[in-house]
């Protein structure tokens, strides 16, 4: 598979932009034993193409850092524009002896959403004007 | 038979069974499955089965097939579950009993044998854990239950052999739909060796995997800011069905005239929960790798899978077992405007003195603030001091780790008297009395070889 790696190459100067990922993506999470795991969405080619160059396992990995120090793993689904991510070590030891009141990190994928990645102004308003690829009642 | 279409049961012990109500009457199923257990499920069944040796299944299943088995009957649908839990036996025994005594008629299979618990208790075997490495020996003398995940291949039998309902333990949560497949469309499974025999397989594996979770393949529980207020009319939610063709290629729907949306978006979502390597997904049946998986949307919840590709699977099995990890006691208490954090802060310290002064054995106190950072920890920032105390109201959840159950049952005595005795405006509180047991999770691999020749299958009720 070929990684859709957009220039990122903006004339010094050009307008960039910190955005959280809820504005470009959509995710869920869910539990194994002691790691949590989530899928990354984007809503289209032009959103895939951003997450692929920003939201790498390292940047994951340190964004969930202060909260739930653990590797991660990623890998990119293009076939599907998704990347799965797994964080180890991030439910106490488990869902069933984890204190926390969500013991099975079922809302975790919101904090991912809250990850803030670095965007041109042009690439970015690129990906919110294009179509989403999946179906949202249109001529229902 | 050249396609069937099966749709979702529930998706965990306590789920809801009225959305199936639809797909049979609506949506042409001709297969039912339901996934009763998570990874964690088993140890609740296992505190039912420590109280009454009759128990240890999941209960839901006898009224979920009183409202459901009459619908099902006549139009020929037949239906799997996993709801045997660590009781397969005393499953069907109850199920039999409460259809029998509606006069109602039905076939029933019961799958035993996942049950390895006497081989990880065994001090000659080891059984590293899975993620870590670490020996069994560390928790051996704790375990409490240990069961292995079958695969699709009694289930199919038992469909075979004339099966109206199919009642499992363990076995793989997709297995539950790829056993009809297997049943209905006639696929190779324990000889699927031609790699057209192994994507077919794939296929069915992934529609099971997008139907296990009830209304999560299709438009429930979707992470979103601002799409998830689309989803029409999820207190209707119809949960997935899929066609699924001969070939293995199938189509994700839901019954006419439900809530709910199967489109991209949401089923894959779905497909890559509770995934770890998506190019490795395993099971007992199959390997699956989604690297050239394709789901084509074709509008009005419709979406067209195909591309699976299935890996012979390897000579073992996944174990899920659960050991005894000490207890937790759990206080919620609530304090008013004004300068409720500085007062929540207080009475923590307060409870953090008792602790020390009374030597109360622990591990930790773990504390939170429901409202405020209980969900999303310290990525979700807090206000500054100056407007943390001008909130309306601050929650602080403490829960107590201990290995000694009477400090667990003794947690929630340090409190009541901050009520009168401590800062103003306590606006409730909740858990005062309530212990819980902790258990770890012990996922480890066993030798099929070891565990399939013990696979049973014996049969309950009438032929309808």
């Amino acid at each position: 598979m070929t990684p859709s790696t957009a220039s990122t190459t903006s004339p010094s100067g050009a307008s960039r932009q910190r955005v959280a990922l809820v504005r470009l993506a959509h995710a869920r999470s869910g539990d194994k034993a002691d790691w949590v795991d989530f899928g990354l969405f984007a809503w289209n080619a032009e959103g895939y193409a951003i997450l692929q160059r920003e939201v790498t396992a390292e940047r994951v990995r340190a964004h969930f850092a202060p909260w739930l120090p653990g590797e991660v793993e990623a890998w990119a689904l293009p076939n599907i524009l998704a990347i799965k991510f797994v964080l180890k070590g991030a439910l106490q030891g488990g869902g069933a002896r984890n204190l926390r009141h969500d013991n099975l990190g079922k809302a975790m994928a919101g904090a991912l959403l809250r990850l803030e990645v670095d965007v041109g102004a042009d690439e970015l308003a690129a990906a919110l004007a294009a179509p989403r690829v999946g179906w949202w009642g249109e001529g229902a | 038979m050249t396609s069937i279409r099966i749709g979702a049961g529930l998706g965990f012990y306590g789920d809801s069974w009225e959305p199936v109500v639809a797909s049979i009457e609506r949506g042409g199923v001709q297969f039912i499955a339901s996934d009763h257990l998570a990874e964690l499920t088993l140890a609740i069944l296992q505190k039912d089965r420590q109280r009454d040796p009759a128990l240890g299944y999941a209960r839901d299943v006898v009224p979920m097939l009183l409202r459901l088995w009459p619908l099902m009957q006549p139009r020929g649908v037949r239906f799997v579950c996993n709801a045997g839990g660590l009781n397969p036996a005393g499953a069907g025994a109850a199920v039999a009993a409460a259809l029998a005594a509606r006069g109602l008629r039905a076939r029933i299979a019961v799958v035993a044998g996942d049950d390895v618990l006497p081989r990880l208790h065994d001090p000659a075997l080891t059984h590293p854990h899975l993620f870590t490495g670490a020996d069994v020996t560390a928790v051996r003398d704790r375990l409490v239950f240990a069961n292995a995940y079958l695969g699709a291949a009694p289930i199919a039998r038992a469909l075979d052999e004339g099966a109206d309902i199919v009642i499992t333990g363990r076995v793989a949560d997709a297995a539950l739909f790829l056993g009809p497949l297997v049943h209905a469309l006639g696929w190779r499974l324990a000889d699927a060796t031609a790699p057209s025999d192994l994507d077919r397989l794939a296929q069915g594996l992934t529609v099971g995997h997008l139907l296990e979770c009830s209304g999560q393949g299709s438009g429930g529980n979707f992470g979103s800011q601002g799409a998830w207020q689309a989803i029409p009319d999820l207190a209707h939610i119809g949960y997935p069905i899929a066609e699924v063709q001969a070939d293995g290629t199938a189509l994700i729907t839901k019954a006419p005239g439900t809530g709910g949306r199967v489109n991209f978006d949401t089923v894959r979502q779905q497909l890559l929960y509770e995934v770890h390597n998506p190019h490795a997904y395993h099971s007992p049946d199959v390997v699956l790798d989604m690297g050239a998986l394709r789901l084509d949307d074709e509008g009005h919840d419709r979406v067209r899978l195909t591309g699976a590709r299935g890996h012979p699977p390897g000579d073992q099995l996944k174990v899920v077992a659960g050991y005894r990890d000490g207890y937790k006691a759990e206080v919620t208490w609530g304090f008013s405007w004004p300068d409720a954090w500085d007062k929540a802060q207080a009475a923590e310290a307060t409870i953090r003195t008792l602790l020390r002064e009374r030597r109360v054995p622990h591990d930790e106190l773990f504390v939170e603030y429901p409202g405020l950072n209980a969900a999303h920890g310290p990525l979700a920032p807090l206000p500054p001091p100056e407007a943390l105390n001008e909130l309306h109201e601050v929650w602080t959840r403490l829960v107590l780790r201990t290995p000694d159950k009477a400090a667990a049952d003794g947690f929630g005595r340090l409190f009541p008297w901050i009520g009168l005795s401590g800062p103003a405006y306590t606006c409730g509180f909740s858990g005062l009395h309530h212990t819980g047991e902790l258990l770890g999770i012990w996922p480890t691999l066993v030798p099929r070889a070891a565990v399939e020749p013990g696979v049973t299958i014996h049969w309950l009720g009438d032929r309808t």
